[in-house]
C-alpha cells in the first residue's frame, strides 16, 4: 500500500502544535507503517519534495515570506489542514492587530529597521483556501491521531462542534460560573481539549476558539452582569483566539 | 595564490525548534564569518504583555515555546510573586517541582532520541534510528510518554497545561492522584539508567575549548526552581543582578537578541553547565553510572552536553520518585498576594538553560513592563564560537560532512528557536 505523504510546515507559532505530533510517542512509530512524513524540519534533516497528499501548517501568517510560501504550501498539498489556534485564528501574535506594530518594534529590538514583519499576523485561512481546520492552543495529540487515522480509510474527516461546556457536563463537573463564580469561556468555546480548565478549578480562556454559532455577546454580558469588570472581560476574550471573528466582535464591543 | 574560499550554508536547520541557518566562510583556512542566524518570525510578546493582568501572564508567556511551557510559567510565577510578596508553601514548592522535572524528561528525551542522537550515529532523522535501534527508541518513547503523564496528571495536558497560577495551582493536586504515576516506577528507573548508558556509548568528538558555563547554583538539591548565578570562572550573583552582569547584542541577520557577560564574554548555559556547576548534587545512581563509562564533571565540550541531558533524566526520575513519596496536599491550592506597584525578577533552569523574567506591575496588578532572556538567546554567541573553533576541522572536510558537523554543533544546544525570538525589551548596547 502506497503510504499517506505528509508534511508539516511551521509558520509563526511556538512549536507545541508539531510537537503534539511527536507525542503521539509510539503510536507515531505505528502510524509511520502508513503514513510518510515527508517534510517534517523537526524531525528530520533529509526532506523530501513535495507534492504532498496532506500539508499540517502550524503557526500564523505574519511575514512578507510566509505570504509567498504558504501559497507554494497549497499548490503542492491536495489537503491542507491548519492546526492549532496560530493557524487557524491568528493565536496570541495577532495581539499586535489592535495595536502599532512600528510601537511593539521600537519597544522590543534596539534596531527595529532590521525586523521585517507585517502589521497584522492572521489565519491561514486569510490566505489560501484551507481544507480543514484542528482546533487548540495546542492541538489534541488525539483528535490529531483520529484526524489521520480518517483520512487514512478514505473518510471526510468530522471534527467537534459543540461546546466545552458539553465536555464539562459529561465529565460531571460542576459549573465555575455558578458554583465558584469564576468567569469561564466554556458556553462559546468549541469542544476537543476535555474541558481540563473547569476540571482544574479554572475558568476557560477559550484557546481552542469560537464553537459553530456561539453567542459571545451574551456571555460578556452575562458576566458583567455578575460583577466582573469590562477591562477583564475583554482581555478574557483577546487572548489566543482573540483575532477569530466571533469574538473579535465582543473585543471591538468592550473597547478593542 | 588561489584565493581559495569555502561556504558552508545550513539553509533551514533541522532537528531543532523553531526556524534558524547557518552560514560559515572560511577563507584560505581562515574563519571570515560564522553566523548563526534566526529567521523565526518576531512575535512581540514583551511588547503585548503590557496592559494584560498579572494572572495572565504565565498562561500568556507559556506560548513562548510548546516545548518548555512550564518553565515559563514557573519563571514568571516567581518573579510576579516576589511583586505581590508571595512566599510559597513547602507543598506547593514540591509539586512545581516534580512537574517542572518531568517537562526536563519529556524536553530531554525528546531532544537526545528524536534529535541529537542520530547525529552521534549517523542517521538523517528518529524513523531511521529506530530501524538501527528500536529498543533505544522504545525505550526513549516510553520515558518521554511518562515524563508528559506525570505534566499531564498535574497540569491537565503536557502542552501548555493549565493548572499553575501565580501563588501555586488552582486547586489542590491529591495525593491519590499522584501514587499510580510509580505503578511501574522501578520499570522506569532501568529504562532511564540503559537511556544515560546507551548515550555514555556514543562515540564523541574530541574538541576542547574553553568556555565559561552559567548557570543556578542549588543549595541542598540539584537546581530548577531558585538559586544564584554561578560559573566555572567565579561568577556568582542574585538573579536580581542578571541584567547589570548581561551586555545585549542585535546582529542584522537575526531575529533574535544574543548576550554576553559584561568585561568577559560569551558563555554557555543548559543541562551542561547545571552538570560541571552541580556535579556533586546528582543523584548518586546517576554518578555512579557515567564515572563507570569513564566520564564525570567537568564536561568538556559541548557535544557532551547530551551526557548531561541524559543524566537530567535518570536524576529526575529518581527524584520525582521521592518527592511524590513525601508530598502532603497543601491546605490551600495558592497564595494570594497583595497587589501592588512594584518589579521583580527571578530565574528558574528552563530545560535549555537559564530564563530570566522580569516584570513591573501597575497598582491595579496590569503589567507596565516586561522583559525576558531565555537560554537559546543567550547561547546563541557561544554556537558561533564553537563553530569557529571547529573551522579549520571544517574546511578540510568534504561539504555533506561539514554541513552535518556545523548542524550537529548547534543542536549541541538543543536550540529553541521559537523561545529565542520571543521579544526582548531593550538594554541598548552603547559600545
Amino acid at each position: 500500500m502506497r503510504r499517506l505523504k505528509v508534511a508539516v510546515y511551521k509558520f509563526t507559532s511556538c512549536d507545541g502544535c508539531q510537537l503534539q505530533i511527536l507525542n503521539l510517542e509510539e503510536e507515531l512509530l505505528e502510524l509511520t507503517e502508513k503514513v510518510d512524513f515527508a517534510m517534517f524540519y523537526e524531525a528530520r534533516r533529509d526532506n523530501k519534495p513535495g507534492p504532498y497528499d496532506v500539508a499540517f501548517v502550524e503557526g500564523s501568517i505574519s511575514t512578507p515570506h510566509q505570504v509567498e510560501w504558504i501559497k507554494r504550501v497549497r499548490e503542492e498539498s491536495k489537503i491542507v489542514v491548519a492546526i492549532g489556534a496560530c493557524a487557524t485564528a491568528g493565536g496570541i501574535q495577532a495581539l499586535r492587530n489592535w495595536a502599532s506594530v512600528e510601537e511593539y518594534k521600537n519597544y522590543v529590538y534596539p534596531k527595529p529597521e532590521w525586523i521585517e514583519t507585517l502589521k497584522e499576523a492572521k489565519p491561514i485561512s486569510d490566505f489560501i483556501k484551507v481544507d480543514y481546520e484542528i482546533r487548540g492552543c495546542p492541538v489534541n495529540k488525539y483528535q490529531l491521531l483520529y484526524f489521520i487515522n480518517q483520512l487514512l480509510i478514505g473518510k471526510s474527516p468530522t471534527l467537534p462542534s459543540d461546546s466545552v461546556c458539553m465536555e464539562c457536563k459529561m465529565k460531571g463537573n460542576a459549573c465555575v460560573i455558578v458554583t465558584k463564580g469564576i468567569p469561564c469561556l466554556g458556553p462559546v468555546t468549541m469542544a476537543g481539549c476535555g474541558a481540563i480548565c473547569p476540571t482544574y478549578g479554572r475558568g476557560c480562556y477559550g484557546c481552542f476558539g469560537p464553537m459553530v454559532d456561539p453567542k459571545p455577546s451574551a456571555l460578556a454580558k452575562n458576566l458583567v452582569e455578575r460583577g466582573f469588570s469590562k477591562r477583564d472581560i475583554l482581555l478574557l476574550f483577546k487572548t489566543f483566539t482573540g483575532w477569530s471573528s466571533a469574538f473579535r466582535k465582543v473585543v471591538e464591543e468592550y473597547g478593542g | 595564490m588561489e584565493d581559495k574560499i569555502r561556504e558552508i550554508k545550513v539553509d533551514y536547520l533541522a532537528r531543532v525548534e523553531g526556524e534558524g541557518r547557518v552560514y560559515i566562510k572560511i577563507r584560505q583556512g581562515k574563519v571570515e564569518r560564522v553566523e548563526v542566524g534566526i529567521f523565526e518570525a518576531p512575535r512581540f510578546f514583551e511588547a503585548f504583555l503590557r496592559g494584560r493582568k498579572y494572572l495572565e501572564v504565565p498562561d500568556i508567556t507559556a506560548r513562548i515555546c510548546g516545548i518548555c511551557p512550564l518553565a515559563y510559567v514557573m519563571s514568571s510565577s516567581r518573579a510576579l510573586e516576589k511583586i505581590l510578596g508571595i512566599n510559597v508553601s513547602k507543598e506547593i514548592e514540591h509539586l512545581r517541582r516534580i512537574i517542572y522535572l518531568a517537562e526536563w524528561i519529556e524536553s530531554h528525551v525528546l531532544h537526545v532520541a528524536m534529535l541529537h542522537a542520530p547525529d552521534f550515529v549517523g542517521c538523517e532523522n528518529v524513523f531511521e534510528m529506530y530501524q538501527r535501534y528500536p529498543g533505544f527508541v522504545k525505550n526513549s518513547l516510553k520515558l518521554k510518554a511518562w515524563g508528559n503523564r506525570v505534566i499531564e496528571v498535574i497540569g491537565g495536558r503536557p502542552v501548555h497545561p493549565v493548572s499553575c497560577r501565580v501563588g501555586g495551582f488552582h486547586r489542590v493536586i491529591r495525593k491519590d492522584e499522584l501514587l499510580p504515576l510509580l505503578d511501574n516506577i522501578d520499570e522506569l528507573k532501568r529504562r532511564a539508567r540503559e537511556f544515560l548508558e546507551f548515550v555514555l556509548k556514543l562515540p564523541m568528538p574530541d574538541v576542547r575549548r574553553d568556555i565559561e558555563y552559567v548557570s543556578l547554583k542549588g543549595e541542598e538539591k540539584y537546581p530548577i526552581l531558585r538559586g544564584r548565578i554561578v560559573s566555572n570562572k567565579g561568577l556568582d550573583a542574585a538573579e536580581d543582578e542578571f541584567e547589570n552582569i548581561i551586555r545585549v547584542e542585535q546582529a542584522p541577520y537575526s531575529n533574535s537578541l544574543r548576550y554576553k557577560i559584561k568585561d568577559r564574554g560569551t558563555y554557555v548555559t543548559g543541562p551542561i553547565a547545571r552538570f560541571n556547576n552541580n556535579y556533586d548534587l546528582l543523584k548518586p545512581e546517576v554518578r555512579e553510572v557515567i564515572e563507570s563509562h569513564g566520564y564525570r564533571a567537568p564536561l568538556v565540550n559541548t557535544y557532551q552536553s547530551i551526557i548531561a541531558r541524559a543524566a537530567e533524566v535518570y536524576h529526575a526520575v529518581l527524584e520525582i520518585e521521592e518527592l511524590i513519596r513525601e508530598y502532603k496536599e497543601p491546605q490551600y491550592p495558592y497564595v494570594e498576594g497583595e497587589v501592588k506597584a512594584g518589579h521583580g525578577a527571578a530565574i528558574t533552569e528552563a530545560p535549555r538553560g537559564m530564563l530570566y523574567h522580569f516584570y513591573e506591575l501597575d497598582s491595579e496588578g496590569y503589567v507596565v513592563n516586561a522583559n525576558i532572556v531565555p537560554p537559546t538567546s543567550q547561547n546563541l554567541a557561544a554556537m558561533e564560537e564553537d563553530l569557529t573553533h571547529i573551522a579549520p576541522i571544517l574546511s578540510e572536510m568534504n561539504y555533506e560532512k561539514a554541513q552535518w558537523l556545523a548542524e550537529q554543533t548547534i543542536r549541541n544546544y538543543d536550540p529553541c528557536i521559537s523561545c529565542s525570538v520571543h521579544m526582548v525589551k531593550l538594554i541598548i548596547d552603547k559600545e
